[in-house]
């Protein structure tokens, strides 16, 4: 078992989410940085998806009751067992009643801790994932909490220390233009693409809040609620993108101009409040299904548009 | 006609018709899913359909577009569910000023609506019920509450929306039920999914 002694900031239990609810009002969540959790638990001997702790800006204590595999991934920070540096992207073994300790990182915001045999806890719709949006899934980690650790399966590959790229100072994203870039204007989107943006400390695992050039909409009509995905860059009236990370609402009444490729959204995870940003602004290649038909009447009856449901623009009920 | 927005490298939004289009296009995908869709989330206007990578954009907009107009919406079990309404809102004076109809006279016409579940959205389990009479429809408050009773029945636009967790809240509260709208220990969760028809009652205050 582990005994939390200090519980940093934020730390969640985390694994890979649940997919496939968001028709009933329920988001993906799971880990913000997802490549850094599977690494975790392969470092390990765990099947990629098992539940680990997300740290948000470090600062967890831990104590072992028993002797136990770790390892951590993502932001590089310090790690120590019973006062004595160790090495993160590596597999750990902690004898029992040893202090884990991790630092504040330098780099990035969120480490990823995983044990071997993976975190048993209660699963809410498959996943043991806290979505902070929706508050579902376990309570953030506390001073004071217990976690049980799983029964092991399989063994730990034979690696020392895995190589990984560091995170890098300024972070450019890859983004696909689209579904709303037509309700901006010509320079907005050449400010998206050129201008350098900086993140604010209003980031959470909803979203990366950023800073910079105001992107100008054409079109000022209400956007009815429409389904939103990891990663898309919505611009607030006030003209500045938000990134939608891992809690992101399943809905949301603001357009967006671009999404961000999938590879990139771990980057997008770890950029630090204050940290720039830039995009390396794509086209899509377009989509050649187009249907235009009558529809036919089908006996329900008829329903118009609401012509806006959500003045703030957010998805407010 | 239904247009296909290009959405990231995963993921279309289908601009549809109009609300009924988005429900019979979603019933039909959620009746035979397309390989690889991983979410469909039905709005007002759109339908996003979320794919993984054993699928490509062009296998999923051919499934898309191979969706008739005018598909039938036939929900997934239970087909209708009725909600008992204790019809005791703090707005239902607003709404009677609003609609320029009286107190008693919004009751029994939100009784009589021949309700639909469009689709879900803001937290787990809120649902935006379609159908209702379309003299009540009436604007969101100017001041969202900060807090919202649990199980609050509220209008905003064309829709009825009931609460089925206490938080902040922005719609026009015309009642409340203590019908169970979100139960994890259910093997579906939500009581109201899209295409579900919903009949209100008539309850008695308690």
């Amino acid at each position: 078992m582990i005994e939390v002694l200090r519980s940093g900031p934020l730390t969640t239990i985390q694994d890979l989410g649940r997919p496939g609810f968001a028709h009933l009002g329920v988001g993906r969540s799971g880990a913000a940085d997802r490549p850094s959790l599977r690494l975790a638990n392969r470092l390990v001997g765990n099947p990629e998806g098992s539940s680990a702790l997300e740290l948000t800006f470090g600062g967890l204590a831990l104590r072992a009751t028993e002797p136990m595999t770790i390892a951590a991934t993502g932001a590089r920070c310090t790690v120590r067992v019973d006062g004595r540096e160790q090495d993160m992207f590596a597999a750990l073994s902690v004898p029992a009643g040893s202090t884990i300790e991790f630092g504040m990182p330098s780099r990035g915001v969120r480490t990823y801790v995983a044990f071997r045999g993976g975190l048993e806890c209660e699963l809410v719709l498959g996943s043991a994932a806290t979505d902070v949006l929706s508050h579902l899934g376990p309570e953030p980690v506390r001073e004071g909490d217990v976690l049980k650790v799983g029964a092991p399966e399989g063994s730990v590959p034979a690696v020392d220390v895995v190589p990984v790229r560091q995170l890098p100072d300024e972070v450019v994203l890859r983004v696909v233009t689209g579904p709303r870039a037509d309700w901006f204007t010509p320079d907005a989107l050449d400010l998206l693409g050129r201008s350098r943006f900086e993140a604010t400390p209003a980031s959470d695992r909803i979203g990366v809040r950023l800073d910079g050039a105001e992107l100008q909409r054409t079109c000022l009509d209400e956007l009815p609620s429409e389904g939103m995905v990891e990663g898309a860059v919505q611009v607030t009236p006030d003209g500045h993108p938000v990134i939608f990370l891992a809690d992101h609402p399943v809905t949301g009444g603001y357009p967006v101009i671009a999404v961000v490729h999938p590879d990139d959204i771990a980057l997008a995870a770890q950029l630090r409040p204050g940290q720039s940003v830039r995009f390396d602004v794509r086209a899509p290649i377009p989509v050649t299904h187009a249907v235009s038909a009558e529809p036919a009447s089908t006996g329900v009856p008829r329903i118009p548009f609401p012509a806006t449901l959500s003045p703030t623009g957010q998805e407010v009920g | 006609m239904r247009t296909l927005l290009p959405t990231g490298h995963n993921a279309l939004l289908v601009e549809c018709f109009d609300l009924e289009d988005v429900m019979a296009l979603h019933c039909a995908l959620t009746s035979s899913r397309p390989h690889g869709v991983v979410d469909l989330v039905p709005a007002a206007r759109t339908l996003l359909v979320t794919f993984d990578d054993t699928t490509t954009r062009a296998e999923v907009a051919r499934a898309v577009t191979g969706v008739e107009f005018g598909a039938p919406v036939v929900a997934a079990a239970p087909a209708e569910v009725t909600i008992e309404v204790t019809y005791d809102g703090q707005d239902l004076d607003d709404i009677a000023e609003l609609t320029g109809i009286p107190k008693d006279d919004v009751v029994r016409r939100h009784l009589g609506g021949d309700y639909v579940v469009a689709f879900t959205g803001f937290a787990p389990g809120f649902a935006y019920i379609a159908g209702g009479d379309p003299a009540l429809v009436v604007p969101r408050r100017a001041t969202p509450r900060t807090r919202v009773p649990a199980g609050s029945v509220a209008l905003a636009g064309e829709f009825t929306g009931i609460y089925p967790h206490e938080g902040p809240g922005g719609w026009q509260v015309i009642g409340r039920t203590e019908a169970p709208l979100w139960d994890l220990r259910r093997e579906s969760p939500a009581l109201l999914t899209p295409g579900t028809r919903v009949r209100f009652t008539e309850g008695r205050a308690s």
